[in-house]
Parts: C-alpha cells; structure tokens; sequence
C-alpha cells in the first residue's frame, strides 16, 4: 500500500489549484498604484562605440517622465560575477565591468544602452525608438577560436585579451601523460555542446516600488533566488543596505537555471523608481528574453580516453573553450570549471584526468547556467567518448561502461569530489530491464523492413548537486555561502508556517516540504503551509538552483523542526509531569513512554503560547526556531539512461520512439513529484539533442530570436517516457539522505539520443563518427551523404 | 505595437471603401499581421478587419469546383471542404488548432509566405483568385515571396479550386516555426498533374513542370526516378541549406504521389 | 478609442479600448483577469488560448475589437459553478499535469477543446493538437496523460515503474 501521508507519499500539489483557475500570482500579474512603465532601447549591433545619445526629441513626447542613459549609472556599481575563478598560473580571471546602461561601448545584440520611463507601455516604446544615436559599428568576434587568436578585435578594450580564464584542473601532468603514453588505445572526439536558450514559458518582469516614508525599496521580480538579487543588487550594485531593501519573487513561471541571475532590469527599476518617486514595471517580451536572458551551454571540446590493452579507463584528457559572451553573469565563471571540470570522471574509476578549459568573451550574450550548468557538458563529452570507443574497439558500449564503474564507496575521483554513495551496476540493470534490450535486435529488423533505421543509445551520468559546501566553494571562489535557512513557526493553534529559503517555481516545494515537516511530527499536511520568496518574510536563503532545495534547505528545514520538537517535548514533560528523556512524539500525540498518559500537539503548541502552566525559567514562551544548513558535501545524483529512435534515411528526421532513464535520487519525499521533473528534464535534453540551438551569424547577429527559429519541443517531439528511481542509495551526509532531482534528466538524457542515432546510422551500414547537436533532420542528412 | 483605428465592415463593399482610407491595410485572421504589428514591422493608421464580413465566408462545391470564401478560416476548411480532401487535410494541418480558428485563406494567399501551405494548393489546382474587382488565375497570382498581383485595396473573396482525380499535399516542417520547410502539393486532372513546390525556393511557391511532365505520362512515384532539382535558388537558412531543400523537393514529391493514390 | 461590449466568463462587460488593444491586454489590464498568459509574440506559445464564440484562440493574436458582441471564456471561467475544479482541471491535479503553472490556462483552455471535438483522443491524437501550446516544465509526458484520463481512458498503463 503506498503512503498517503507524509515522506513517500505521491501526494496531489496544492499549488496546483491556483494554478489551474487562473489565480495564480507572476510578477506582471501584479500592478501598483501609480505604476509607470519601462522601455530599454538594446544594441542592434554586436560590437560598437557610443558617439552620442540625443533623448531630446523623446523626452518630449507624451506621457514621456524621464530617459536615463549609461550616464545615469556613472559612479554606481556594475552587475557582479559571484565567483572568482583562479587561472593555472594563479592569477585571478579577467573582470571586466558589467555597467547596468552600456557605457561608451555595446557588446552583443540587446545590449541595453538607453531607458524610457513613461505612463504608458506604447509611450516608452514610442520614446526609445525616437531616441536618436549614433553607434559606430566596430567588428565583433563570435567565433571562440578566433576570439583567442592573436590581435583579435577586443570585447573589452581594458583588458589584454578575450581570455577570461586558462584553467586547469585534475591530476598531475605527469601522471596524465604516462596514461597515453602507455595506453592500448586512444580514442579521440571533437564536439560541440550547442548554446541553448532556456526558455522559461514566463519572460523575466521587475517591477520596483519606493517607499519614501521608510525609504525602502522593494523589488518583485521573477527570481529563482530573492535573497540572492538583494545581496548582489544592494551591495554591489545600488548600495543600499539589505534592510531598506525587499525582493519579491512571487509566483515564477519556470526558470531553469536563467532566472538566478542578477540582471540589469531588476536593478535598473529599483533604481529609477527611487529617482521617480514612482514605481516602474518591465515587462520582457520573448524577443527580448531571446537576447537579454543568460544563454547556457556553448562549449567547444576536445577530449581523450586512453584505454589499456583490456579496455580499462586509464587516462581522460580534455581541452574546452567555454563561452562567457560579452560579460560575466552572476555564475558564469564557475560553470565551465567547478561545476564542469570535477564531474569528468563520470561513472568510472579512470585514475588519471586532466581538464583544461579557457573562457572566452565574445560579443553574444552572456552565458551562465543552464537546467544541469556544467555537468551536462560533462556527461556528453564523457559518455559520447566511451561510446566512440566501444565503436572503435568492437565491444558492446554497456559492457564497456559496466568493466570501468566505480563499485565501492566512498570514492574519491581525481578531479576533487567524493562520491559518498552509489551503485551504478543496479542502475544499469534496471535500465536494461526497462528497455527490453534482449528484444532490440527484432526491432531494429522491424524498422528496416518499414525502410526506416533504427537505433538504441545509452549512457550513465553522475552529478554533484545539494549546493554546496560553503568552505569548500569559498576556496575555490565563490563569494557567497552556499547553506541555507529555513524558520519554523508553530503558532498557537498548532498550524504551522515554514519560512524557506528555497523558492519554488515548479518544483511543488509548498506540497514536498509540508510531507517533511508532517511525517515528523506526526500531525496532517494540511496544518503547514510554506512561505517563500520575500525577503521580508524570510530569515535567508540562497535560492533554488543545482538541484538543492531539498538537499539544503530540506535539511535546513528538518534542523529546525528537530529544534521544535525538543522544545516541544520539554513542554510535554512539564504538562505531563514526566521526564523530558520519556516523552515520545508519534501521530501528533506527546506520549510518556510506556504509559498511556498523553497530551496532543495543540495542547503543547497552545502552552507555548499561553505559558500559563510552563517552565519559564527553564524555556522562553512561543514555539518558533530558525536553522540554517551547510551541507559537508554534494550530493551524487546518478543513474542509466536510454534511448530508441528511427531515422527517415531519405530525409534525416529522427523520431524518438522511447526513452527510459533509471534514476538514484536516494530517498524521495513525493515520488509524482520526482517523476515530473525528470519528465521534464529529459524533454529539455531532447530539446538540446534534437532541436534547439542558438545561432549567431559571423556579425553577432542573434539567428534564431524567437519561436519562429528557436525551436521548442512541443508534445509531439517526445514520447511518453519510461522512469524509474528504485535503485536508491541514500545520501549519507544529509538528514534525509535525499539527492536532487531536478537536473538529472537535462544531464543525462543529450548522449542517450546521439548514441542512438549514431548507433542507428552505423547499423545502417554509414561510418558516422560524430553528429554535433541539435541533431536536426539537414545534419543528420548531411552526415548520411558521407 | 503604433496606435491606429479598426474598422470591421460587415459588406465587401464597405470593406472596400474603408480600404480607401489613407494608410489603411486589411486584417484578416491576423494570425501573421498581429505578430508583425507587434513587432512594428507595420505602421498603418486604419485596420479593416474582415471577419464580420459573412459573405466571404462561404464553402460550397459545385460543377467539379470547390468555392471558398476568402475570410474562410483554416478551420472551417478542414471541416466543410470534404469534396476536395487533401485540400481540407492541408488546412487542417497549417498551425495548430487556435491558429486555424482565426487564420484564413484569403490572408494567406494574400500574403503569400514562401512557407505557408495554401500557395501549393492554389497553384498545384490551378486555382481561380477571386477578387472585389477581378478574377486572377493562380499562374498569374504568385509573384514571388510576400508578393502577389493583388493591388492596393484589393481583396480576396474566394478562390476557386478545380478538383482534381488525385491529390495530395506532403509538408516536411520546419523544426520551430512548423511552417513548411518543403511542402509539395501534387494534383492530377484529367488534362495532366500539377506540382506545387512551397517552402523551397527563393522565389516563392513553384511549379515544378518536369515533374509535371513525368507525373502527367505516369502517375507513380516512379516516374519522378532521375528526376532531381538543382540547389540554386532554393532558400538557405538555419534550418535547411539550399541542397537539402532541393533534395526534400524530390522526396516530398514522390511521398506525395503515393499519397495520392 | 471605441468601446467594445462582450460577454467575459458570463459577465456582460463594456470598455473603451484603443485599437490595438490585444484581447490579452483587454483582459488582463482592463478586466483584472490575470490568468490568461502572454509568453510570446510570435503567437506560439499558447499561453493566452481563450474561447472565443465556443472557439479556440490565442488571445494575443487578437483585438479586442473584434471580439465585440462575443462569448469569450477565460481560465477564470472554467471551475464548475460550485467553484470545484472541473474534469479538466481535476485531472491535471490528479497527474501532475503543470508544474511552474504558466503555459497550464493555455493548456487546460486547448484540452477542453480537444476534447469537446474529439471525446476519446488518442495519445497521438493529443499530441498533434498540442502543437500550438508549449510547456517547458513536464516534458508534456502528464500533460498527455491528463487529457487521456479527463476524457475517461485508462492511463493506469502508461509508462508504468
């Protein structure tokens, strides 16, 4: 019988209703009195010098309150990069400044260079285009390589180069070198993890308010993180302290990865709604999203797996160019390092791994995390090499996996992590069983008789999520803690309200962590209710993103509730007459053990506020606790995942017939809940293998700058999927031994569907080594003429 | 979007009359017009829109001819042009289904997107453009991308199609915008087959007359066998390059021949 | 300005508007009916579908001048009379068929449709008409199986572990 209540159960979410009537809250659902609206006029050239900026014309026009210009911003703070990334000869990265209005210069295509506040939308859009300017187009670069090349045109004209960063990470050279030196085989690919654009279905909106009575400002914006834009926006950028300061996120229509960031609208409202005395709203428009939202993804990659004469994994060697764009986002730096260079070891037990990564500006914008961030370049890169070498060495690519899996824990990788749990040979089982492959062979036969190719790709994956250990993060760069906060608050009557740090724009925090919180008290579900994103009812919190409200905030969560229940057991102690160490808490019920006497959870929560028969002298009155959470490690997300397709050999269409992911999440609180996020995270790894890509032309001109050439999955790209999360080893460092969910499908699914394709057209009798994603039918046709 | 007046006369003649106007465009399902606006591609001061306009709206067949008013929606085709049925499964495959309840025909024709469906139908039936002032054959019709014969004011009432013994229409789609990336349209009369190439080609929807030829003798895919287009002057974009386009022509077409059958 | 007068979830409404006024500005500055979404220009998205005179449409590719003299129906007007959620409804809740909860008035707007003209849709079926709304959170597999339960199929196989 499965659970109905509590950790496990698949309850319904309760957001869901507002949801589905039409009453749920976005940022530009919310309007305030003597709103004004804003316009920004953006670079239409990648790359140019600011001659001039003439508003007057605009500031005449109707409803036209006031125009600010790069000008405007002279003397205050630029938008923040949140991590400091060390270069391989030690010296810090490149940082150039990230003015919130370009200043003298503009650098990708949507570069914001002017701002109308107007009374009206159409007005401030009127205004912007009657701004007249002159930008003189300079060349762009946009290509990496040749951004890197000796006397490049400069993205930044104070800084010596386009490279960010030459970072190097992993084992010693030395050891490296002897790998391939006395390696069997050496299999070699070159590949490409295409830019994506992450297209959450609501654009961003900021919408600042000022207060002159109290002069504070308040911010609602459409953020993963509040606290985290209060911190960056107040300190860095605005200077104004965090407790003149309020940000609200309220309902947010997705995010996945893109709506972390601190971006120059949000500060840009806040700040001329001080200098209006009004409140001033922006609202994205997709076109706008499509050139001012961080893009993900967007490396260019050489890497090596040398193998001995038995097919183990003895060396891996990898080279990468990583995109940054014009400027640093918020974690941009740490994406292609930290969050990409420690995961290389994958499944497998290779000794010697070296990884070798330069961040390089060019004039696009700016690239930072993406649903999986550094991880997914990873695991492609990994597991379509060990696939090439299974080809190039004629063994089968599961056999090959499963002889190199790391099988005991913990483990420590050459590249600075330890797995603290896992069994990747159970995951791979499952998988197996799940997609029937015994049967392959009569499908593929099948397909072929219908003219049609088809094709089976698996690959594993292993991700570091529950972000992240503060000391640790801290020497490598990040200038922030990666802990979190939640505060418990039992009121009188016994219902509950949990403050969390985490913010949850479709990840059901408000059904998940109420189970937590009732399993341990014992009471029901629908006496807690969760409180997230506003500062200003928030103890702290850094935000939802690398899969760690559970892991982090979850634990901070289940800290305070155990802070609760001693307190509340001291209070049961005192109404019962017994010994603190003899009160047991089950179902709501405080029992003196191995008696019948009891008392209830109202009583004992009423008490704390009533003190009238209470211990003041030992306990203060009320029953509320705060903790916050710094986890001792990642956690180790990791599983096995599948894919079948056809290909039209006369056209190059792929049609994905299934796809199967056998997941290790460790324990699960609402298993509906996982299911949907893997769901949704294999579609956006479809999406990149098959569909999307954002295209730059050779001018910096943004290509594919809507749905009309971005492609989206729609319904009938996918198939129903296969998951499974039974194979579940438990996260040993964390209260509820819980690993994140939210990532793994973007992570693992991008290899499983280019292994199938290759595995497809190399059956067919084609030798196709590689096809860079998204493999569109025209590619696909392309590799098929040879 | 920059601000201007709309009009929704209720007669082609009003419709007409407002057209008149200084710096007035038609509206019809504004399915493709709405986003440009949006955009500020466009600048009108008056939008006629046509959709209360019920005379125009009318699907009948008659005498081997399927009529269809120009403010028809996809829709409606999908449903009631059951007397030309690869022309209603063509209608009923444009957009989804909140597109095809707005987006009509005469709006499609009279924007002739190199991508959109109906061009290959009209021209592959040789169809009749039927305006407030004249009769336009589709050979004359089709002037290349977003271009056509229809003068300023002009508006599209009905288009006449001849219906044919066999036909189908085959869309290979564009990943994103789902518009066709090569659509073929083949119809057969008793006078020979016509192939309409949309989606491919720089110029716009085409005739692809060799495969007429073949098609005409033999009315099998295999007749198309040898046959191939040269890759210059189709589109290259994203999406396709010119040679692939070319070489979707050739597939589309044969698939569209046994679809005929 | 003209004034346009229409019936919005029953409710008979009367409003000045410009132009180019969008149904989805009409109805969510001027009627407070935030449900109906706007998550693109390119009249792709979805997000927006309203009924329109028993039709499906994307709010944002519409002015609310032509909408004059019509029935139009909105997410706000979907709940049974009683305020419950409706089939629909319900079986997006029962399958976890939203997540982030943006594209889902599009979704549940276009579901009701579908299934008005086609009562027992097949996945397939389901699918296609879906090709007009998008989602980023649920990779569409609960959507899907949603609509198959609200129109009264067994959805107890699917994808099963």
């Amino acid at each position: 019988m499965p659970k109905d209540h509590g950790i496990g159960a698949a309850q319904k979410r309760r957001e869901d209703v507002r949801f589905l009537t039409g009453a749920g809250q976005y940022t530009d659902d919310i309007s305030v009195y003597g709103q004004t609206y804003c316009a920004f006029l953006r670079s239409d050239v990648a790359h140019g010098t600011i001659k001039s900026i003439d508003t007057s014309d605009a500031e005449a026009m109707p409803g036209v309150l006031r125009i600010f210009t790069g000008k405007d911003f002279e003397g205050i703070g630029g938008l923040p990069c949140g991590w400091q990334v060390t270069d391989k000869h030690g010296e810090p990265m490149k940082e150039p400044g990230h003015p919130v209005l370009a200043q003298g210069k503009v650098r990708h295509v949507g570069d914001p260079f002017a701002a109308v506040i107007a009374e009206t939308l159409e007005e401030a859009r009127d205004a912007a285009e009657a701004i007249v300017y002159d930008i003189e187009e300079l060349p762009a670069v946009v290509n990496m390589k040749a951004a890197l090349e000796e006397g490049a045109v400069k993205v930044h004209d104070d800084l010596s180069d386009n490279l960010c960063y030459d970072w190097q990470f992993g084992s010693d050279q030395a050891d490296v070198d002897k790998a391939f030196a006395e390696a069997a085989h050496v299999t070699t690919l070159e590949l490409v993890n295409n830019r994506l654009v992450a297209n959450p279905m609501e654009p961003r909106v900021a919408l600042g308010e000022y207060n002159r009575a109290n002069d504070e400002s308040t911010l609602y914006t459409t953020s993963q993180n509040p606290h985290v834009i209060r911190l960056l926006m107040g300190a860095f950028v605005l200077g104004i302290p965090e407790h003149k300061l309020r940000v609200v996120a309220p309902d947010v229509g997705g995010g996945f990865g893109t709506k972390i960031f601190h971006y120059a609208e949000e500060a840009f409202v806040t700040f001329a709604s001080r200098q209006l005395n009004r409140p001033v709203k922006w609202t994205s428009t997709r076109s706008e999203a499509f050139m001012s939202d961080a893009h993900g993804r967007d490396h260019v990659t050489k890497i090596e797996l040398a193998l001995d004469a038995e097919n183990n994994f003895t060396g891996l060697r990898t080279d990468t160019l990583a995109n940054m764009g014009a400027y640093l986002s918020t974690f941009s730096s740490s994406i292609p390092t930290w969050l990409h260079g420690t995961l290389m070891a994958g499944n497998y037990k290779t000794p010697a791994i070296q990884v070798n990564v330069k961040a390089v500006f060019t004039n696009t914008v700016p690239v930072d995390a993406y649903r999986g961030a550094g991880r997914p370049e990873a695991t492609f890169q990994l597991e379509r090499l060990v696939d090439k070498a299974a080809r190039e060495l004629g063994v089968d690519p599961i056999a090959l996996r499963r002889q190199n899996f790391i099988d005991s824990f913990p483990y420590a990788t050459p590249v600075a992590v330890e797995y603290d749990t896992g069994d990747y040979v159970a995951t791979m089982d499952k998988l197996e069983e799940m997609i029937d492959r015994q049967g392959f062979e009569a499908r593929r036969e099948e397909s072929r008789k219908r003219g049609k190719l088809r094709g089976l790709g698996v690959n594993c994956y292993i991700e570091a999520c529950g972000i992240a250990p503060s000391n640790l993060v801290g020497q490598l760069g990040a200038r922030a803690g990666l802990y979190d906060a939640a505060t418990v608050r039992v009121n009188a009557t016994g219902s509950i309200s949990v403050m969390v740090g985490a913010h949850s724009h479709g990840q059901g925090h408000e059904t998940a962590f109420p189970q937590v919180v009732a399993e341990m008290l014992g009471i029901d579900e629908s006496m807690i209710d969760i409180v997230h994103g506003d500062t200003s009812k928030i103890p702290f919190g850094m935000g939802t993103y690398g899969s760690r409200s559970l892991a982090v905030c979850g634990s901070a969560m289940v800290r305070a509730t155990e802070k609760i229940i001693n307190k509340a057991k001291k209070i049961a102690s005192h109404l019962l007459e017994a010994a603190e160490a003899d009160i047991e808490l089950k179902d709501g019920q405080f029992t003196v053990a191995g008696t019948d006497k009891s008392v209830a959870w109202g009583d004992v929560t009423l008490a704390a506020y009533v003190p009238h028969n209470y211990p003041l002298e030992e306990i203060e009155p009320g029953l509320e606790e705060t903790a916050f959470y710094d986890p001792s490690n990642f956690t180790y997300p990791s599983g096995a995942y599948a894919c079948e397709v056809e290909v039209d050999p006369e056209t190059g269409r792929v049609e994905i017939l299934s796809f199967a992911a056998a997941d290790d999440f460790g324990n699960v609180v609402n298993p509906m809940i996982v299911e949907g996020q893997v769901h949704g995270g294999i579609a956006q790894g479809i999406g990149q293998a098959m569909l999307e890509n954002c295209v730059y032309d050779e001018n910096g001109q943004l290509l594919s700058a809507s749905y009309m050439d971005y492609a989206m999955p729609r319904a009938e790209d996918v198939p129903f999927f296969q998951v499974d999360h039974s194979c579940a080893t438990p996260c040993t460092h964390n209260p509820l031994g819980v690993k994140g969910c939210g990532e793994a499908g973007a992570i693992g699914s991008p290899p499983a569907v280019v292994n199938a394709v290759l595995d497809a057209l190399n059956a067919g009798g084609m030798t196709v080594d590689h096809i860079d994603m998204p493999l569109s039918p025209h590619r696909v046709w392309k590799a098929m003429q040879g | 979007m920059y601000s201007f007046e709309i009009e929704s006369p209720v007669s082609v003649a009003d419709a007409v009359a407002a057209l008149g106007k200084e710096e007035a465009q038609a509206l019809g399902g504004g399915q493709t017009l709405i986003p440009s606006l949006k955009a500020r591609l466009a600048a009108p001061a008056v939008l006629v829109s046509l959709s209360k306009i019920d005379e125009i709206k009318g699907i009948s067949a008659a005498d081997g001819v399927l009529s269809i008013g120009g403010g028809a929606t996809h829709a409606s085709v999908a449903a009631e042009a059951g007397a030309y049925p690869a022309l209603a499964a063509l209608a009923a495959n444009i957009g989804d289904p909140a597109v095809r309840n707005r987006g009509t025909i005469g709006g499609s024709l009279a924007n002739n997107d190199p991508a959109a469906c109906y061009p290959a139908a009209a021209l592959a039936s040789g169809a009749t453009i039927v305006t407030n002032t004249r009769e336009i054959a589709a050979d004359d019709y089709f002037e290349g991308m977003f271009t056509t014969a229809l003068e300023d004011g002009e508006i599209v009432t009905e288009v006449r199609f001849p219906i044919p013994e066999k036909a189908a229409y085959v869309k290979f789609e564009q990943p994103a915008s789902r518009f066709a990336l090569v659509g073929v349209f083949v119809a057969k009369y008793p006078d020979g087959v016509r192939v309409a190439v949309t989606g491919a080609s720089e110029e716009g929807v085409f005739r692809w007359e060799e495969a007429e030829a073949a098609l005409s003798g033999n009315f099998s895919a295999s007749a198309l066998d040898g046959l191939s287009l040269p890759a210059e002057g189709m589109m290259g974009d994203l999406h396709a390059a010119p040679d692939y386009r070319a070489h979707l022509v050739g597939v589309m077409t044969r698939r569209a021949v046994t679809a005929a059958q | 300005m003209t004034k346009v007068t229409m019936t919005v979830n029953g409710k008979a409404v009367s409003k000045e508007v410009s132009g180019n006024t969008l149904m989805t500005e009409f109805l969510r500055d001027a009627l407070h009916l935030t449900g109906t979404h706007v998550g693109c220009d390119t009249s792709q998205c979805g997000a927006c579908v309203i009924h329109v005179d028993g039709k499906s449409v994307k709010a944002c590719t519409m002015f609310a001048a032509e909408a004059e003299g019509a029935e139009v129906v909105t997410i706000e007007g979907m709940a049974n009379p009683d305020g419950s959620l409706s089939v629909i409804q319900q079986a997006f809740q029962d399958h976890h068929g939203l997540q982030c909860g943006f594209c889902t008035p599009g979704m549940v707007m276009t579901a009701a449709k579908l299934l008005e003209e086609n009562p027992s849709p097949s996945e397939h079926e389901i699918r296609d008409y879906l090709e007009g709304n998008i989602c980023r959170c649920t990779g569409y597999h609960n959507i899907v199986k949603a609509i198959m339960a609200a129109s009264g199929q067994d959805v107890s196989g699917i994808a099963a572990e």
